[in-house]
């Protein structure tokens, strides 16, 4: 097939074979990753800007060294929303980062929906990095990418989703994306942190982390952040350990080999304990690898797409 | 000058009469009403074939945003753009900058808007000072200085205490008392709709419950004082049942939809286009369903715009970030026949009398009638005119529509402020 989108706003948004082709192309990247030199000249002379309106480090580094690894000139901007508070909207600075000639935004924000904003505001490729509750696509790429270099095809596999799913992106993008491919979702959460509607995309729901994990082919665990999204529906990381972290003991009832991932950055002793995040079926770190081979996937079908346009 | 507007369906619900015939229009009154009226001397005449005759269509909720944000309307702007739409009166809700909480200000709005709106705009005040919810303004004062209605929209009078003594005290001064219904410790810092929309989209829902709950309190307390409230755009099913069931009570109560909502869900949403963005949000398929039925069954009074224009600057930013509201003077009678006529939701009559007559009633402003002598606001309207509603073809400051690109069916043609031809052809004159 074809790529010619020249943004990357959600996995809503593609179709089973869009998302089968950035896996394929990420292939070819993650072999790049690997040699002792982690460089190709594909996109020599292109802009890359990290248009960082919340901050992230992590996310930030992979899609930087993503850029540099693809030869581009990169720029990470982290713009506070207090300086964004002063006047400027969120188009003009986009309009004026454009105007230095930048090919690629790569845009972390914490409204919904403005990554889509800007996608049509500019002619530069705009890339989603997270936006609010929305989605953080590269983050559903990189973890379907994940568990399919550890488990084949995704068609079929049994796959839980982890915690707060209402306030969480990575679920939302997970969903989307594991759907389309053909797995089954299950999302497993507090009820005050299942969202409205959350049964019409297609998934089982339950509140049961034991249910969650029984036959499951892989968990993802959320992160949960207590401080701005879950105050009032669990006040205490205690109790939310005892319910809906994992162990080592819970993992007992488990498949085997189920596949353990988590998005990062990670609360060692709320979602996860210390044993199941270190050991041997937890494939976080390998996700972080990943991600990188992903981004440089994305970064170059989308500019190409956009250049094939012209 | 006089004008004779011939051949015309001439509709008026407060009179019972849906005929062909002749209206005659003198002085700034309505002199005649009947067939074949021979043309008298001087007067134009204006072939109304095929078009339906009105009185001038009221609408009793719009933000003209004077004074304080004249940068977005202006009593000029606004009123033109209510022309547009056919309408001939309109009542200015007072959350502008600063509100409109005392009498003074009433009567400076007044007469600001008597010098510099072409359509008749009346005054409301709002119920607390400074609508902040605290303390009451002086509303037999304000009724005084000729307010038509309190209401502190934009907001809701949450207070139960505030809201009893607001609503003794309005009636008591006979005042309308007009409630934005909104529990916002339930919507909290909701942008949309609550729903699997809002969920897809990682939007902050604004429940459903957060307007029917404060429904169901103001029409308990209309109930206990026996008093007029009158609840500003309903936007769900709930709504409309439990006022129903209190009219059939007999509890005084009225209530006003907005176009916006008996047409669009919140799936509009979809692109985060802010111009789908009011409060009360856009709803479910079954709100604009159970909105329209309330319409034809009487529980609904009134079609209102809640006319709110806002500036790019305003707008054009992230949804989350972006001020609430869309204007709708000049497209609400297209979007009501298009919805609410064509797929037979209900006759004109009806339509005419929700636009009209029946907001008229409720301010008690003497409109939205063709009896003899009555005020010469009139309108006629094309059923079948169609326009493509580009954003050139706004007469409003701003362009804040979720209607911007439709085509348009149903287009007021000749509009009559005070028997003077301010809209003809369908063109501002
Ligand atoms: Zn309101
Ligand atoms: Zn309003």
């Amino acid at each position: 097939m074809n790529w010619n989108r020249k943004d990357l706003i959600g996995l809503e948004y593609l179709s089973a074979a869009e998302i089968e082709h950035i896996l394929a192309a990420t292939d070819s990247f993650k072999q790049v990753t690997t040699r002792s030199i982690k460089k190709v000249p594909t996109l020599r002379g292109k802009t890359v800007a990290n248009l960082f309106f919340e901050p992230s480090t992590r996310t930030s580094a992979s899609f930087e060294l993503a850029a540099k690894r693809l030869s581009c000139d990169v720029l990470t901007l982290n713009i506070a929303t207090s300086s964004v508070k002063k006047g400027e909207t969120l188009v003009d600075t986009a309009r004026n980062i454009e105007a230095m000639e930048v090919d690629t935004l790569i845009v972390r924000h914490g409204a919904a929906g403005a990554p889509a904003m800007l996608s049509r505001a500019v002619k530069a490729c705009v890339i989603n990095a997270g936006d609010g509750w929305h989605e953080h696509p590269t983050q559903g790429l990189l973890d379907m990418y994940t568990l399919r270099s550890r488990l084949g095809d995704i068609k079929g596999l049994r796959v839980s989703i982890i915690g707060d799913i209402a306030h969480s992106r990575v679920a939302r993008s997970n969903i989307w994306g594991l759907t389309k491919l053909g797995a089954q979702v299950t999302v497993c959460a507090p009820p005050v942190l299942l969202p409205v509607g959350i049964e019409k995309f297609g998934v089982k729901i339950t509140t049961d982390l034991d249910e969650a994990i029984a036959g499951a082919d892989a968990i993802n665990v959320l992160r949960m952040q207590f401080e701005r999204d879950c105050a009032q529906a669990f006040p205490s990381r205690t109790e939310y350990f005892r319910k809906y972290g994992v162990t080592q003991e819970r993992l007992q009832k488990a498949k085997h080999d189920i596949v353990v991932m988590h998005p990062g950055p990670m609360n060692r002793g709320i979602e996860m304990s210390s044993e199941v995040a270190d050991g041997p079926n937890s494939v976080i770190l390998e996700q972080v690898t990943n991600g990188v081979a992903v981004r440089m996937a994305v970064i170059y079908l989308t500019a190409t797409a956009k250049e094939a346009s012209l | 000058m006089k004008y004779l507007i011939k051949n015309g369906r001439c509709i008026d619900p407060a009179n019972n009469l849906d005929a062909v015939a002749d209206l005659l229009l003198s002085d700034g009154k309505i002199e005649n009403i009947g067939k074949k009226i021979p043309s008298p001397k001087g007067a134009q005449t204006i072939d109304a074939q095929g078009m339906i005759v009105a009185p001038g269509f009221v609408d009793m909720h719009v933000h003209l945003r004077t004074p304080g944000r004249e940068d977005v309307e202006t009593l000029e702007s606004g009123s033109r753009a209510a022309l547009k739409g056919g309408y001939t009166s309109v009542l200015m809700m007072p959350n502008t900058d600063p509100a409109v909480d005392t009498p003074e200000m009433a009567r400076g709005l007044k007469e600001q808007a008597h010098k510099e709106s072409v359509v008749h705009a009346y005054v409301s005040g709002a119920v607390t000072k400074g609508r902040q919810g605290a303390q009451l303004t002086d509303i037999a004062g304000l009724k005084a200085a000729g307010a038509l209605a309190v209401t502190d929209d934009g907001c809701c009078v949450a207070d139960d205490g505030i809201f009893r003594k607001a609503l003794r005290e309005s009636a008591r001064a006979g005042l309308l008392l007009i409630d934005h219904c909104e529990d916002s410790k339930i919507s909290g810092k909701g942008v949309m709709n609550e729903s699997f929309m809002s969920t897809k989209l990682g939007m902050r829902g604004m429940p459903r419950q957060a307007e029917y709950e404060m429904v169901r309190r103001d029409i308990e307390y209309a109930r206990g004082l026996d008093a007029l409230v009158h609840i500003a755009h309903v936007s769900c099913k709930e709504s409309c049942d439990l006022i129903r069931k209190a009219k059939k009570a007999g509890v005084r109560v009225t209530a006003e939809a907005a176009p916006h909502h008996f047409t669009l869900t919140d799936e509009a949403c979809a692109n985060y286009d802010t111009r789908t963005k009011m409060n009360p949000p856009l709803r479910a398929d079954y709100d604009v369903k159970a909105i329209k039925e309330a319409l034809a069954d009487g529980t609904l009074d009134a079609i209102a715009t809640d006319h709110a224009p806002h500036g790019l600057h305003d707008k054009y930013v992230e949804f989350d970030a972006a001020s609430f509201g869309v204007i709708g003077l000049e497209t609400a009678l297209s979007i009501s026949v298009m919805e609410l006529v064509n797929k037979g939701v209900l006759d004109w009559p009806r339509l005419i009398e929700l636009l009209s007559s029946a907001p008229a009633k409720i301010l008690g402003i003497p409109a939205g009638t063709l009896s003899k002598g009555a005020p010469a606001d009139v309108t006629v309207l094309d059923p079948k005119a169609e326009l493509l509603y580009t954003a050139e073809e706004v007469a409003s400051r701003s362009k804040n529509s979720p209607f911007i690109d439709w085509k348009l069916t149903g287009l007021a043609m000749e509009v009559f402020v005070s028997g003077k031809r301010l809209v003809s052809g369908g063109q501002l004159v």
